[in-house]
């Protein structure tokens, strides 16, 4: 229990020091385009491929169980629409997006600590959690947004593509279904959460990898705390964010 | 000038340094030596303040670096170059960004009065045509040279350098032997370095640190340490049959 609350303790320190001015706006904006590109569009990629075969398989799962005749088929489109839209696109995106980019901060960072290389940085009187973490914080709050809404599109694609290739549902239901009822607020709620769940990952992995100390078997037992920590907390926040903003 | 005086440091309750008072003077390659375990590398990172000190001092020039606010720790820390034990280059840029790193961060520099400076550096350390390179694609010596010549971009007055021939065959480890001890006499700098290289001590020993469990058991310059009768001393230095014999010739 004590190690919590130590480890609560030193990451809100850690938080702090992360949002300390950076040293030169220039070569700031420079890391942050790099870091926009290294951990939101080389993710591209894999989001694309879970979201389109996700919603292929909502789809054709509801298809199959709701296989009755007083349940229009328009509903699968509706069921595909609102389960990738609540709940597929930011949580289970961003429980990915951890295992991806939050390994990788953790791994990257680690291996600079045990490398002896933000040692360096300070050395040089360079605060190495700003110069280091913040531009992965704030390009990851910037560009997971812009992923889940990806996610979504590409997602109800895969449902209507599996949907009336496989013949559940004719293409004109399921685009009436996804438009049926539509509330805005999903995607607003969807992208709150994404932003959170942004800053959560890019934190806390960054965290296990600074404080890594040893060598190469330490940097991969912070990569998979790392990963595990953000996971819980992930489908923490995703609890209370849904009591308050969906209540 | 670097001195410490009564430096303690401890972890978890295990003193690691135990009253160490030395003064670095500049000019001078001042070598702190000492089996693995002893408390070198510790000794060296509480001076450049990597490790918090439990008591005493240590002063720059007579700042109380210790002492000092963040900020203000900030503005000493431009001053010292650090060359660490595994070069610790940044292994995403190229030697030539490595080496201007600390100039973009710090210098108000043109690009190309950087450009200079960097081929100034690496000319200093001997290299030539590696700016391209990134330091995987180099040799441990060459990353040592670029790391020497980073350390040295900003024209510092402090070089602390934690183990500099580690890993490195005996003819490149007398290179860069050479190159710190030139570096510190051109530019009068204060230089630290931890070794347990007995080749580095009999040729660029100036000053010399003996440090055994965490105090400071002798000090004294590469010739004293041929007459000391200090058995532990001896025991640890003259440890090959090469520099037992080296010792009898000498005496």
């Amino acid at each position: 229990m004590l190690t919590i609350f130590y480890h609560i303790g030193r990451y809100t320190l850690f938080v702090k020091k992360v949002f300390g001015r950076p040293e030169k706006h220039s070569i700031f904006i420079r890391q942050l385009i790099l870091e926009i590109e290294n951990l939101g569009i080389n993710s591209l990629g894999i989001v694309a491929i879970i979201s389109v075969f996700m919603g292929a398989v909502i789809t054709l799962q509801t298809s199959y169980n709701l296989d009755m005749p007083f349940v229009p088929r328009y509903a699968l489109g509706l069921a595909a629409r609102d389960s990738i839209l609540l709940e597929f696109s930011s949580t289970i995106v961003c429980l990915i997006l951890a295992g991806k980019v939050g390994s990788n901060i953790a791994s990257e960072i680690g291996t600079m600590r045990v490398s002896e290389q933000i040692d360096a940085l300070e050395i040089m009187g360079i605060n190495s959690a700003s110069f280091l973490v913040l531009p992965k914080v704030i390009a990851s709050v910037f560009i997971f947004p812009f992923l889940v809404i990806i996610s979504m599109g590409v997602g109800i694609t895969g449902g209507w593509l599996a949907g009336s290739l496989s013949g559940q549902v004719l293409s004109a239901d399921y685009i009436y279904g996804i438009q049926y009822s539509f509330k805005p607020f999903y995607v607003v709620y969807s992208l709150i959460k994404s932003v959170v769940f942004a800053f959560i990952i890019s934190t806390i992995s960054a965290y296990w990898g600074y404080y890594t100390s040893g060598g190469a078997l330490e940097v991969g037992k912070s990569s998979t705390k790392a990963v595990v920590v953000s996971s819980i907390q992930i489908l923490l926040f995703n609890l209370l964010l849904t009591q308050l903003l969906l209540a | 000038m670097i001195e410490v005086v009564n430096l303690c440091k401890s972890f978890d309750g295990n003193q690691v340094l135990k009253n160490i008072s030395a003064t670095f003077e500049p000019g001078k390659t001042n070598l702190i030596i000492g089996q693995s375990g002893s408390g070198k590398t510790v000794l060296i990172k509480s001076i450049v303040g990597l490790h918090t000190i439990d008591q005493g001092e240590v002063r720059y020039d007579d700042r109380i670096f210790s002492k000092m606010s963040t900020d203000q720790k900030k503005e000493v820390r431009q001053e010292i170059g650090m060359l660490f034990q595994g070069s610790a280059l940044f292994d995403y840029m190229t030697v030539q960004e490595n080496i201007k790193f600390p100039l973009d961060i710090f210098s108000k520099m043109s690009q190309a009065e950087k450009l200079e400076r960097v081929n100034f550096c690496l000319h200093r350390v001997n290299l030539e045509k590696v700016n391209g390179f990134y330091p995987s694609e180099i040799s441990g010596g060459m990353q040592k040279r670029v790391a020497i010549a980073r350390a040295i971009a900003l024209n510092p007055r402090y070089l602390i350098c934690d183990e500099p021939n580690s890993g490195l065959d005996p003819q490149t480890a007398i290179l860069i032997d050479e190159l710190i001890q030139e570096i510190t006499q051109e530019y009068n700098i204060t230089t630290i370095i931890n070794t347990h290289d007995m080749n580095s001590v009999m040729s660029i020993g100036e000053k010399i640190i003996f440090i055994y469990k965490g105090q400071k058991f002798w000090e004294g310059t590469k010739d004293e340490i041929f007459d000391t009768d200090n058995e532990t001393l001896n025991n640890f230095v003259f440890a090959s049959e090469l520099f037992k014999k080296i010792k009898k010739a000498h005496l």
